[in-house]
């Protein structure tokens, strides 16, 4: 076994300490040592996006990162949408447009759209569907998935009703 | 993967201090898009990795009309995608860079790593070979210069010596009238590597190309200049005649395979076809500046 290196991460707004071996993914790590399964492992080669986290503001996927590189870091993972009880508008919409079936590639999709309306809070379709050109879904197709992104960010916004009426 | 050990230098001296140290079991981690794939596959198996995106030589991005670019290598694509100045000065390094991968590989990945990665279908590599890009590589025994075009000597093999580090790429400032463009030709619009890429930086006085440099990239072993190429615009106008008779000149060095992305015919069509898109971009922008 591999000398186990100490990391202090801010893990969804919280500190969070822990031992990995240098050569473990942060998606190991967040699954297997901190028990945060929502990251999801797909191809382990940045293809999918079903693992992305949000690391100090960037989109990435946590299969090509090391744990040991969260040092000092912020992350986001799908574990810290829902606040309060309250799922986020994204979530919310997800729900309401059917955008999944299986739901494996869903918590990368959910992280991934939200790292482009947090920078971008009124994307056009176009804007959404390159942003979203690194997350695969083979279910449910990338319509339903765009449309309830669009509508989240309407509501996100301040509109009520978001732009497809649902 | 198997065991290794992780570093982060706060220092180009520490890293080179930690790299002899590791000998022929170090390796540089940029982003890792590449490396950590090829470790977990075997193709690799660096044993010691030492972090570039901790050592802040590496992360230097700065454009001055006097000393041109400076491009640490550790600097992220995103950052040079969303950089105002490289817009404008370099858009074809601009869209080499933004063709990469997803959102999230361009938050991690490097010009530095794609040239290290030694990929002949690398995109950023024809378009700093366009730039008359220089490497500035340490070692302990001090810096020496390599340009772009001269790095890469095999597939997945570089001029690197174990103990030395790619710092950074210093491009020119581009004289008046001087634009760049790159292009890659893929079968779908986003998220696949190059069948055939192709940089081309001009520099125009009135009509006339006082300046040209070509780079061909997954058309040989390793990315190519296309000196004679790019000579064969110099003094004349850049019109149809004058591209059309590059395009046939860096034709005439690519020497590609056929693999699963295209066959070793279809790609020499292709270095014609985009050599000669690539020019009348970068020609265009030239006269509009």
């Amino acid at each position: 076994m591999a000398n186990k290196v100490y990391v202090e991460t801010t893990l969804n707004g919280e500190t969070v300490e822990f031992l990995c071996e240098p050569r473990q993914s942060l998606l190991e790590v967040l699954r297997d040592v901190l028990g945060f399964t929502g990251a999801k492992e797909g191809c382990l080669t940045g293809d999918c996006g079903a693992c992305s986290v949000i690391i100090d503001g960037r989109v990435v996927c946590s299969c090509l990162v090391l744990g040991v590189e969260a040092q000092g870091k912020t992350i986001e993972t799908v574990e810290g949408m829902a606040r309060d009880g309250q799922l986020h508008p994204l979530q919310q919409k997800f729900l309401e447009h059917a955008a999944l079936q299986c739901g494996i590639c869903t918590p990368g999709f959910l992280v991934a759209a939200k790292a482009l309306l947090d920078r971008n809070p009124n994307p056009t379709e176009h804007e959404v569907r390159y942003a979203l050109a690194g997350n695969l879904c083979r279910c449910t197709g990338y319509d339903k998935i765009v449309r309830a992104v669009l509508d989240a960010a309407a509501v996100m916004r301040g509109g009520t009703h978001g732009v497809t009426g649902a | 993967m198997h065991a290794i050990t992780y570093e982060a230098p706060k220092s180009l001296e520490h890293a080179l201090r930690l790299l002899a140290a590791a000998g022929e079991k170090g390796r540089v981690l940029a982003g890792g898009t590449d490396l950590l794939i090829q470790m977990r596959a075997g193709v690799r198996t660096p044993e010691r990795l030492i972090d570039a995106k901790t050592i802040p030589e590496l992360q230097v991005l700065s454009f001055s009309p006097h000393e041109g670019l400076r491009l640490g290598a550790a600097v992220p694509c995103y950052r040079i995608v969303e950089d105002p100045v490289l817009c404008q000065h370099y858009p074809g390094l601009v869209e080499a860079a933004g063709l990469i991968g997803s959102v999230q590989i361009k938050n991690r990945c490097t010009v530095g790593g794609n040239l290290c990665n030694g990929s002949p279908a690398a995109d950023t590599t024809p378009a700093l070979i366009a730039l008359g890009a220089v490497c500035y590589v340490a070692s302990p025994r001090g810096t020496r210069t390599v340009a772009v075009e001269d790095f890469v000597v095999s597939p997945g093999r570089t001029v690197l010596q174990p103990d030395e580090v790619l710092v950074e790429f210093r491009i020119p400032a581009p004289p008046p009238h001087t634009a760049d463009c790159y292009q890659r030709f893929i079968p779908r619009n986003e998220m696949d590597i190059a069948v055939v890429g192709v940089g081309a930086a001009v520099t125009l006085d009135g009509e006339v190309c006082t300046a040209a440099r070509i780079g061909l990239g997954a058309v040989a072993p390793t990315p190519l200049f296309a000196r004679e190429a790019s000579a064969s615009l110099v003094g004349k106008p850049l019109d149809d005649e004058a591209i059309a008779t590059a395009a046939e000149l860096a034709q005439k060095i690519a020497r590609p395979i056929t693999d699963m992305r295209g066959t070793a015919e279809y790609r020499l069509h292709l270095v014609g076809v985009l050599t000669r898109r690539v020019l009348k971009v970068a020609a265009e922008r030239a006269r509009a500046r």
